[in-house]
């Protein structure tokens, strides 16, 4: 921990200024199984992370983002495409895998550890393992992730949020150029929450590039720089956080109860977008409309959490992108 | 030995002695049933001390534990927990996890011997007439016969259906494999197929290294040999990290 609390990361070796991007992934293919039985996971994908940066890759259930990573990791093999991860092929040379194995950090979406082994245990491994790239003492990563008080309770007694700070910490024992984080929040704490921002936060100020795959769509929203959304095995939209919501202009409405759309005029349901019931979007709205909206929902009593116009949330624009699937 | 190594191995350790079912496996049972029947003189053996016969059938049946069903277990559970695949992304590479495991079930194997010998010695077994290298070697062509296996089941099997395959097999070969129940016992069909196993070759070699009482120990050696190369083929060839 650092002086004034905060968590942060101690790697001081930076990213190559010669290497922007930290991840480049073109048309990249992934089929599993044979003949009438194989399923392409992944078809055609391309994008790119760069450094300094935390790149949020989101998608439904099986739109092909864990596979995806999973070939930038080294974990599968692709069918066809390229990946160059820090400049070097995964699935390249032992040299090229050798090298991404000392300069990659790696956090699973689950798992990983022997449920018996204690957390004080398993950095120590890792760092051993790392022991030519490691500069954080197994002391200081359990501290930095905030499980000093746990290092000696098994794996399999601590909480959701305590195993994925756990994992996090043997993602960072390598000193990482480039980290790969696959849903890090989930089931942690708001605590737990703000040491991982942090520890993200730390990581990209050295120049270090994070690649972020979650569901949590706010999480994203609040710590990625840029977004690439994945639907059905094809990268639907990629970009800064910024330009693919200001892409979507949009006036965002929500009720306590479902609007009665058919009572209202079709000058304004007609332009109304059901998201969920009690969810409703407009994509640009002419104007007035949003004022005669207004008046409608006061003259009718209908109760409002939030009427508000202008750049999208993510999960507008998700939704909208993903045919409502989250 | 260099760092990876060294950590992966200590993590081995660490995980095994916190597992008290490996232990119970691994030292516990050999040295119960060393004890028991050494004490007991109740197994069906023609030789005229029963230590002859029960000495070499206990160190193989420790070897057996050891080498396939604990690390088999261990193994299946790994790949479940996805460890393999977490060591799958770092610099350890599988040279050093196989070499890792290999040291692990050696360490295991010495402390077995360190135990199960001093303790027949007690019972009066008299090991004069002991070929001591030709046993190492014994335990050496055994135990990779028997990693082998267990990691050829372990590598394709789920975490729940390999624990029951390990511990299923480790019955049939203890009953079938010639170390408590002599060959010549089984029903004739058994025994024709009893020699051919790898416990049956594992226990005959070590009885003819250790008291000079083989019942074909020359066939044996080939067979036991042949286990030690097909089986770890086997599991190379099938085996899934995840």
């Amino acid at each position: 921990m650092t002086t004034d609390d905060t968590p942060s990361f101690r790697g001081t070796r930076l990213v190559s200024k010669d290497i922007e991007n930290v991840v480049e992934v073109d048309g990249l293919v992934v089929r599993y199984g044979r003949g009438d039985r194989a399923v392409t996971a992944v078809d055609g994908v391309s994008f790119t992370a760069r450094a300094g940066q935390v790149t949020a890759v989101l998608g439904p259930n099986g739109a092909g983002k864990t596979s995806t990573i999973e070939v930038c990791e080294g974990l599968r093999r692709r069918t066809t495409g390229n990946v160059r991860v820090l400049g070097l092929d995964p699935a390249g040379s032992r040299s090229d895998r050798a090298a991404l194995h000392r300069r990659v950090g790696v956090m699973l979406q689950e798992g990983g550890i022997y449920p018996s082994a204690r957390p004080i245990d398993t950095v120590r491994q890792y760092c051993g393992i790392h022991s030519d790239s490691a500069t954080s003492s197994p002391d200081e990563l359990l501290e930095l992730v905030g499980l000093t008080e746990h290092r000696r309770t098994p794996w399999r007694r601590l909480s959701g949020g305590e195993k994925q700070r756990l994992s996090l910490a043997l993602a960072l024992t390598s000193r990482p150029d480039v980290v790969f984080l696959d849903e890090p929040t989930s089931g942690v704490d708001v605590n737990g929450r703000d040491t991982i921002r942090s520890i993200i936060r730390s990581l990209i100020d050295r120049g270090c590039g994070v690649i972020l795959a979650t569901h949590e769509l706010d999480e994203a929203e609040r710590i990625a720089d840029r977004v690439v959304i994945f639907d059905r095995g094809k990268v639907l939209v990629e970009g800064t956080l910024d330009n693919v919501r200001k892409a979507r202009q949009a006036v965002r409405l929500r009720t306590i109860r479902p609007l009665p759309q058919a009572d209202m005029p079709a000058s304004i349901s007609d332009w109304l977008h059901e998201v969920e019931p009690g969810h409703y979007t407009i994509d640009d709205a002419p104007q007035g409309l949003v004022a005669a909206l207004a008046v409608w929902l006061s003259e009718h009593g209908i109760e409002v959490i939030e009427l508000r116009a202008g750049v999208a949330s993510l999960e507008d624009v998700f939704k909208k992108l993903t045919g409502g699937e989250s | 030995m260099s760092g990876p190594l060294r950590a992966q191995l200590g993590a081995e350790l660490r995980i095994l002695m916190r597992n008290g079912e490996q232990l119970l496996l691994t030292i516990i049972i050999p040295v119960l049933v060393l004890v028991f029947f050494g004490l007991t003189d109740v197994l069906p053996s023609d030789l005229d001390d029963h230590m002859d016969f029960l000495t070499p059938g206990v160190v193989a049946l420790a070897i057996m534990s050891t080498s396939m069903v604990s690390l088999g277990i261990a193994t299946g559970f790994e790949r479940n927990y996805k460890v393999l695949k977490r060591l799958g992304v770092t610099p350890l590479g599988r040279p050093r996890w196989l070499a890792a495991k290999t040291l692990t079930v050696m360490v295991v194997e010495v402390v077995q011997l360190a135990l199960l010998v001093p303790i027949a010695l007690s019972l009066d077994w008299n090991a004069d007439d002991a070929r001591w290298l030709l046993a190492l070697g014994a335990v050496g062509t055994g135990t990779i016969a028997f990693a082998g296996l267990g990691l050829f089941i372990a590598g394709r099997l789920r975490a729940e259906v390999n624990l029951a395959a390990q511990n299923g097999l480790y019955i049939v070969l203890l009953l079938l494999g010639g170390m408590v129940v002599p060959f010549d016992e089984l029903p004739r069909g058994l025994e024709a197929v009893a020699q051919y196993l790898p416990s049956g070759a594992l226990a005959d070699v070590l009885r003819d290294a250790l008291v000079g009482a083989g019942s074909q120990p020359d066939t044996s050696w080939i067979v036991l040999g042949a286990w030690a190369l097909a089986a770890p083929v086997a599991a190379a060839l099938t085996f899934r990290w995840e």
